[in-house]
C-alpha cells in the first residue's frame, strides 16, 4: 500500500495560501485527475465505500476511510481544495483487505470523491459532501 | 395495533367537558375543565414491556412554564411534517380542542392566559410520581434518559451537575445518553460517569485520537424485561464539538456514524436481542432519516430538538417517540414483543401538570436539599415582566430579545448575538424575574459575553452558516438548534435558497442603513465556542440590565423577514 503523504502535506500548505478558485477551474482539475486515473474509461456510480463525517469536527483533520472489495487502487480527491489530489492507495495481489483510512484537510464545505480501479479494469466512484462550519449554536 | 383514540386520552377526556368551541375564550374554557391525576396517568397496560422516556430536562428540578414554538419550519422532505407543525394546525392534526389541557401543553396560542389557568408544568418530583405509577403497573419498566440532563440552571452550574445526578439517581434510570453534559468538561463527565449506577451509552462516542469507540461509554446495554431480551443502543448528540466548545472535551469525537449504528444493531440481534431500542440525542429529523437508513431498530426515543408529539412517527418498522423538554412530559411506551419481534405498541405522552400531579415527597425533599445552600441567591427578585418571556422559535424569542437588549446596552454594542439554543423556560406577564429564572435561560460553562468588531461581510457569513445548520434540506447536515438571535440588526431570509444566498437586506436598526460588508461593527454576544473568550458572564449582564429596567416590557420583534417556507 502506497500512501502519498507528501501530497497531503503539500495540500495543507496550499490550503492556507489560497482560499477560493473559480468553480469551472476546480471542476476541470478534478475531471482531469479522474481522467488521468481512469484513462478515460467509463466510471460507474457506487460500489466504493467512503466513510466521512457529514459535518467535520475540525476541517484541518477530517478522518476518512475508503474501501472497495478487490480494488487495485483507490484515488481520493477533495474537490473543493486548492489542490484536489489527496492520495492514491494501491493494493497488491496479496492484500487481505482493500480499505484505507487517513485524515485529510478540507479548505471548506466540499465533496470528497473516491474512485476505485477494480481488478477487472472497471472503475467506480462515490462522493460525499463534508460540511466545514464555524458552528456554535447547538440546541 | 393501537388506535388513534388511545394516543389522545388526555385531550379527549378533557375536551368532552367543553360544550362549544371557544376561539378567544380559551382561558375561560380551560377554567371549566377539571383535570385529575388519574386522567393523566390512565393507561391500559399493554403487551409485556414498558419504556419510560424522559429527555432534555436541562436541570429543571422545579415546575416551570414552557411555551412551545410558533415558528418551526421544516425543509426538504420534512416540509409540513411533524414536528414542523405548530399552533392551530397542530391541534387540528391531532384533534385537540381549543382551550384544552393539550392545547396548553402542546401549542403556543394564548399561552399567557392558559398558563394562568393550568399552571406550571414539570418538576422532577411530579415526574417521579408518574414514573412510580408506571412502575406500579409494570414493575420492570425501563426508564431511559435521553440526555441534556446535567445542564441548565443555577444549581446545576454551581454543583457542576451534581444536583441533577443526585436527583436523577433517585429516579433510578436504566440508561442515559449525552449532549450538554460534555460542557462540564471531559474530566468531570468521566468522574460522574464512573460513579453512575446505570449505563452511560453512546455508540457514536469515539476516541478522537484513534477514531475508535471510546472506552468510557458503552455502545449498548442488554436488559431482560418481561421475558424479553432488550438491547438499548445509545446515540449521543452527533455534533457536540461543532455546536459546543470542542476544547472542553478534546478526547472525544462524535458524528452520526449510522454505519456503526447498523453494525451495533446487527451485533445485538446476533446476540439474541428481541427488541432494539435506540436512546437518541440526534434530533427528530435526523432520527427520521436514520430510521430509514439503519434497519432493525424497533423504537427510537428521540431527544435534542425538544419536540413533544402525542403520537409516534412511523418510518418503516421503526417508531419514533418525541418527549418534549424541561421535564414537561414523560412518554410511556408499552410494547408487545413476541417471537423475537415487536408485534404492537401503545403510547402516551403524559404532560406533567404540576398542580394536578402530586409531588413525590421523597424526591421533593431531595430537590429542596440540592437547592437549599443557594436558596437566597435563587430567590432574589431582580425585576418584573409585563411581557411573556419565552425562547422557542426558529428566529427569535422574547427572552433572547431581552438578552440582546442587555448586550447592546450593557456592552455598548451596535449588534448583539444570542445563540439559538432551545432550552430555557418561559415567564408569563406579571411574574417576578428571579436570579433562578435568569440562570435558567443563560446558565452554561462558556457564558462569557464577548465584545468584538466584525465586518458586515463576516456577520453575513455567520448568519449563512447557522442558517444552513437549520435549513439544509438534508437532516444529516442539521445541528438541531435555532437561528442565532440578532439584536440591533434586521435581515431577510429565504430558507429555500442554498448556503450563501439565504440572507439579504441586512439593516442596522439604529440608523436604518444597510449593513456595509466592508465596515467594522461592534458586536456583543455570548456562548462563543472559542477557547479564551473574555468578558463578564452573560447572567450578570442580563441581571444588571433587568435591574435598571425594573419592569421588562418588550415590543414584538419584527426584524426578521422570512420567505421560502
Amino acid at each position: 500500500m502506497q500512501f502519498t503523504r507528501r501530497e497531503t502535506m503539500a495540500l495543507g500548505a496550499a490550503a492556507a495560501a489560497v482560499t477560493v478558485l473559480p468553480m469551472p477551474a476546480m471542476a476541470s482539475a478534478v475531471d482531469d485527475m479522474i481522467n488521468e486515473f481512469t484513462g478515460g474509461a467509463d466510471v460507474a456510480e457506487g460500489g466504493v465505500d467512503l466513510d466521512a463525517p457529514e459535518i467535520a469536527e475540525n476541517g484541518n483533520t477530517v478522518p476518512i476511510e475508503v474501501g472497495a472489495d478487490g480494488a487495485e487502487a483507490i484515488m481520493v480527491l477533495a474537490a473543493g481544495n486548492p489542490t484536489p489530489g489527496v492520495a492514491t492507495f494501491t493494493f497488491g495481489a496479496l492484500a487481505g483487505v482493500h480499505r484505507a483510512k487517513t485524515r485529510i484537510r478540507l479548505a471548506g464545505t466540499q465533496d470528497v470523491i473516491a474512485v476505485a480501479k477494480m481488478a477487472d479494469g472497471s472503475f467506480a466512484r462515490v462522493s460525499k459532501t463534508v460540511k466545514v462550519t464555524i458552528g456554535g449554536c447547538g440546541g | 395495533m393501537i388506535s388513534r383514540r388511545d394516543f389522545l386520552q388526555v385531550s379527549m377526556a378533557a375536551s368532552a367537558m367543553v360544550g362549544a368551541s371557544g376561539f378567544g375564550n380559551w382561558a375561560r374554557l380551560a377554567a371549566q375543565q377539571a383535570l385529575t391525576q388519574d386522567q393523566l396517568l390512565e393507561f391500559d397496560t399493554f403487551g409485556n414491556v414498558s419504556l419510560i422516556h424522559v429527555t432534555d430536562i436541562h436541570a429543571q428540578l422545579k415546575p416551570i412554564y414552557f411555551r412551545e414554538p410558533e415558528i418551526n419550519i421544516g425543509v426538504g422532505d420534512n416540509k409540513g411534517e411533524v414536528p414542523h407543525v405548530t399552533g392551530a394546525d397542530f391541534r387540528k392534526m391531532y384533534g385537540i380542542e381549543d382551550g384544552s389541557p393539550s392545547h396548553y401543553a402542546l401549542t403556543y396560542n394564548d399561552f399567557s392566559s392558559l398558563a394562568k389557568e393550568y399552571g406550571r408544568v414539570g418538576g422532577l418530583d411530579r415526574v417521579a410520581t408518574v414514573i412510580n405509577s408506571i412502575r406500579a403497573a409494570r414493575p420492570d419498566a425501563l426508564l431511559l434518559d435521553g440526555g441534556d440532563t446535567w445542564h441548565g440552571s443555577y444549581t446545576c452550574y454551581q454543583t457542576a451537575g451534581q444536583d441533577m445526578v443526585n436527583v436523577m439517581n433517585a429516579l433510578k434510570p436504566d440508561a442515559m445518553t449525552f449532549h450538554w453534559e460534555f460542557t462540564l468538561g471531559q474530566d468531570r463527565v468521566r468522574e460522574i460517569v464512573e460513579g453512575l449506577p446505570f449505563a452511560a451509552l453512546g455508540q457514536n462516542i469515539f476516541d478522537a485520537e484513534w477514531d475508535e469507540p471510546a472506552e468510557d461509554f458503552k455502545p449498548y446495554e442488554f436488559f431482560e424485561r418481561g421475558g424479553v431480551k432488550i438491547a438499548v443502543i445509545g446515540q449521543a448528540f452527533p455534533y457536540m464539538p461543532i455546536a459546543n466548545p470542542g476544547w472542553m472535551f478534546p478526547d472525544y469525537s462524535f458524528g452520526i456514524r449510522d454505519e456503526h449504528m447498523q453494525q451495533m444493531v446487527d451485533e445485538v440481534r446476533e446476540q439474541g436481542a428481541e427488541l432494539v431500542v435506540c436512546l437518541s440525542h440526534n434530533g427528530f429529523d435526523v432520527d427520521k432519516k436514520m430510521a430509514g437508513v439503519v434497519t432493525g431498530i424497533d423504537v427510537i426515543l428521540s431527544g435534542h430538538t425538544h419536540d413533544a408529539l402525542p403520537e409516534p412517527a412511523l418510518v418503516g418498522d421503526t417508531i419514533i417517540i418525541a418527549s418534549g423538554s424541561n421535564g414537561k412530559f414523560v412518554s410511556r411506551v408499552d410494547l408487545d414483543v413476541r417471537d423475537g419481534r415487536m408485534m404492537g405498541f401503545r403510547h402516551k405522552l403524559i404532560p406533567i401538570f404540576s398542580d394536578v400531579i402530586e409531588p413525590d415527597a421523597e424526591v421533593a425533599a431531595l430537590i429542596d436539599e440540592q437547592r437549599a445552600p443557594y436558596q437566597a441567591e435563587l430567590d432574589e427578585v431582580i425585576g418584573q415582566t409585563d411581557s411573556l418571556l419565552y425562547r422557542r422559535g426558529n428566529f427569535n424569542g422574547s427572552w433572547d430579545d431581552l438578552i440582546c437588549d442587555a448586550l447592546l446596552s450593557e456592552r455598548d454594542a451596535e449588534i448583539a448575538m444570542s445563540p439559538g439554543v432551545r432550552w430555557g423556560p418561559s415567564l408569563i406577564p406579571g411574574d417576578d424575574i428571579t436570579r433562578d429564572d435568569i440562570w435558567n435561560v443563560t446558565s452554561m460553562t462558556y457564558g462569557k459575553a464577548y465584545r468584538s468588531e466584525m465586518t458586515g461581510e463576516f456577520i453575513k457569513v455567520i448568519l449563512e452558516d447557522v442558517a444552513d445548520n437549520i435549513f439544509n434540506p438534508d437532516p444529516y447536515y442539521q445541528q438541531g438548534g435555532d437561528m442565532v438571535r440578532i439584536g440591533g440588526m434586521g435581515y431577510s431570509i429565504d430558507i429555500s435558497k442554498p448556503q450563501g444566498e439565504r440572507i439579504s437586506d441586512m439593516t442596522l436598526l439604529s440608523t436604518g442603513e444597510p449593513i456595509d460588508p466592508a465596515r467594522n461593527y461592534v458586536v456583543a454576544g455570548w456562548a462563543s465556542v472559542n477557547e479564551g473568550t473574555e468578558g463578564p458572564q452573560i447572567w450578570d449582564v442580563v441581571e444588571s440590565h433587568i435591574r435598571k429596567l425594573g419592569t421588562v416590557s418588550l415590543e414584538p420583534n419584527t426584524s426578521v423577514k422570512v420567505s421560502g417556507t
